[in-house]
């Protein structure tokens, strides 16, 4: 179990800036969900910690001890990646063995056996010990690699995007096992992944990284409800929020080129000087709703039925906007309908900067 | 693939089977010869047509391991009863083995020069071998300064036709003493086939992923240790490819052999066709040692054939 701090790490490969002035803290226990589109530094992250890569700037403190000329061997974590961690030659077995069988830190005999047994039994894999990893299914060797990672009590658990190749199903299994096996280890995990629901769903805390900065970190209410600007609004949230260009001009939101008017009531929390400022409204999905008296009339474009409910996709003009509403709602392409949004739930963005006015103070 | 083949795909099948059957009789034709040829009395074997059907005799492989004499008379028949069997055919050729004066027989220079190229060959493939693995793991797994103008300096010492480097090598060899040793040609064979290894060696290297020894380093190996657990097994089909490779080139090396060696370390290609024998060349026992010498690379290439297969479609089934 272990503290992990970044204190403004970069790193650059060559031309490539992997991050810049990175800053992260992640508590005892708790589940960090580090989360980014492909290239945004996820991974360099991880092998920064797990001692792989060096920082070209800044320090990695675990447990408050700078670890800057400690190895991968010596720093006691334990990584799962995406794929390839498990050895082909090796039985499942054998594998779940070898992180006990280093000479830094060999355990007897009866312990290993024990160890192994017991993570087998965690993860269910218990028939598959004789088995050779090449004879599993993806499913499988993800939960062995999990496995290997779980034999050892690291201090800290990294995880490559270890559920990304995975098929749906399966992957929400895992995803609630994952989120299980660090309750009940009590242990430090850093996950990385680029799906957002991963994020929302495991993490204690997420963490959204953007070409190498943290754009925001923090619980995944607050990230989903209160973007800090308008790359996290628009990158988790599925489908992302709506961001609409307007003005404020007393009191209610004006879109400027789409020529609509809606109600605003968060004024008072956006501060005075807001009228009249180029700005985006930033709404969830599920905040637009549809009512025969609303303000706006807009035309269905598209609609997606996902079961328990249903994605329209309104067209105002020439722009688009999502809107989520109950499945029994009867709606058919082309049909005209009305809308509304929530006035409490807007978040204003500053048109320039794209920073949430919330935050910006 | 259909399960039921029509007319037309099993004819074309047909003829896809007679012609991997000619390909394979004009391959192995050249093989049969020289076999067939080391069985062989010594007037059949330049026979025009040639001899297909005649009664097989062990003569050759008689006169290939021992120093004979011509004979002036036929042999007494108390001497030729006292003969053991083996010497009888070298009798009715109308030659006689050589013997010292305690009566042990002399044997020919093949023996030692067949023993030459196996240590020859043997330690310059497992040095070069060894060598380009480590090379190719460094090249493909750290940052090396100049990794391009390295390799292609590794490449480059392949350019040049042995003919060309034969003779300043050989003046060389001659300044320092090395001419006519083991040592010489074993070096000499391990700068000759290290490009080569480095290579095909990189090539396998980079088809292993990272993660497996990251994986180990992670788990608190080192290094070494994560080489010789994880990524040597992993290479183990590579290595015998290049190994085969580097030993068949060792093996048949005839130039640098024919130039550098000539009694002590000479192996058997240049030794085989200066057997002539007395008077005309004896094609039988040329045909019988070249016969001996394909064998250990036969069976060197057979034991490793599974590896050798995978390692030449390794990148194709990996992905």
């Amino acid at each position: 179990m272990a503290h992990i701090q970044l204190k403004n790490i970069s790193k650059t490969f060559g031309n490539h800036t992997a991050l810049t002035g990175l800053d992260l803290d992640i508590a005892d226990g708790e589940f960090f969900v580090l989360l980014g589109e492909t290239g945004a530094g996820k991974t360099t992250t991880l092998r920064l910690i797990a001692g792989l890569e060096k920082p070209s700037e800044g320090q990695v403190f675990i447990d408050g001890v700078d670890v800057a000329d400690w190895g991968a061997a010596e720093r006691d974590v334990a990584l799962v990646l995406q794929q390839y961690s498990l050895y082909p030659r090796y039985t499942v077995r054998e594998n779940l063995e070898f992180p006990l069988k280093p000479k830094i830190r060999r355990l007897p005999d009866a312990e290993i056996k024990d160890r192994v047994d017991r993570a087998a039994r965690t993860l269910r894999i218990e028939h598959l010990l004789d088995r050779k990893t090449d004879r599993l299914s993806g499913g499988e060797m993800q939960r062995v690699s999990i496995g290997r990672a779980i034999v050892r009590k690291p201090r800290v658990f990294l995880m490559d995007e270890p559920l990304s190749a995975l098929d749906a199903k399966l992957r929400e299994a895992l995803r609630t096992e994952l989120k299980n096996l660090q309750m009940q280890l009590g242990a430090t995990f850093l996950f990385v992944t680029h799906d957002q629901i991963e994020a929302m769903s495991m993490g204690d805390k997420v963490g959204v990284l953007n070409h190498g900065r943290i754009v925001q970190t923090g619980t995944p209410h607050e990230i989903y409800n209160n973007p800090r600007d308008t790359y996290v609004a628009s990158f988790v949230g599925s489908p992302p929020m709506n961001l609409i260009d307007g003005k404020l001009v007393n009191g209610r939101a004006v879109m400027a080129p789409l020529n609509f008017e809606l109600p605003f009531s968060g004024g008072a929390k956006a501060g005075g000087a807001t009228d009249g400022r180029p700005l985006v409204f930033g709404i969830r999905p599920e905040d637009v709703y549809l009512e025969s008296g609303a303000p706006v009339e807009a035309r269905v474009h598209d609609v997606e039925n996902h079961g328990v409910e249903k994605i329209l996709t309104l067209r105002v003009g020439d722009t688009t906007l999502r809107a989520t509403v109950p499945a029994r709602t009867d709606v058919a392409i082309e049909q005209a309908v009305r809308f509304a949004w929530n006035p409490d739930k807007v978040v204003l963005f500053d048109k320039g900067s794209g920073v949430s006015l919330r935050h910006a103070s | 693939m259909a399960a039921v083949q029509t007319s037309g795909e099993r004819a074309l099948n047909k003829v896809a089977i007679v012609a991997v059957l000619l390909v394979t009789i004009i391959f192995l034709a050249p093989i049969y010869w020289i076999v067939s040829t080391s069985f062989k009395p010594r007037n059949l074997a330049t026979t025009i047509p040639p001899t297909v059907m005649f009664e097989p005799t062990i003569s050759p492989f008689v006169k290939l391991f021992t120093k004979r004499s011509q004979l002036r008379s036929p042999p007494s028949a108390e001497e030729y009863a006292a003969a053991p069997w083996w010497e009888r055919v070298v009798f009715d050729g109308g030659e006689k083995i050589v013997r010292d004066g305690k009566g042990q027989v002399q044997w020919s220079g093949y023996p030692s020069r067949f023993l030459n190229s196996l240590i020859i060959a043997i330690t310059s493939t497992v040095l070069a071998v060894g060598m380009g693995t480590f090379t190719a793991y460094g090249f493909s797994r750290f940052k090396v300064k100049g990794e391009a103008d390295l390799l292609f300096f590794i490449l480059s010492t392949r350019m040049l036709p042995a003919v060309v480097v034969a003779i300043p090598m050989f003046l060389m060899y001659r300044a320092v003493g090395l001419n006519d040793t083991h040592l010489g040609l074993i070096i000499l064979y391990t700068a000759f086939n290290l490009s080569f290894s480095v290579w095909l060696m990189k090539g396998f290297m980079d088809e292993i992923p990272k993660e497996y020894e990251e994986a180990a380093l992670v788990d608190g190996y080192t290094r070494m240790e994560a080489f010789f657990k994880i990524v040597l097994p992993e290479a183990a089909t590579g290595i015998a490819a290049t190994a085969v490779f580097c030993f068949i080139t060792a093996w048949n090396e005839y130039a640098f052999a024919l130039i550098m060696t000539n009694r002590r370390a000479q192996t058997a290609p240049p030794f085989i066709p200066s057997q002539v024998g007395s008077g005309l060349p004896d094609w039988t026992v040329i045909a019988s040692g070249t016969f001996l010498f394909l064998l250990p690379v036969a069976i060197f290439t057979f034991l490793l054939r599974n590896h050798l297969l995978r390692g030449m479609s390794f990148g194709a089934i990996r992905k």
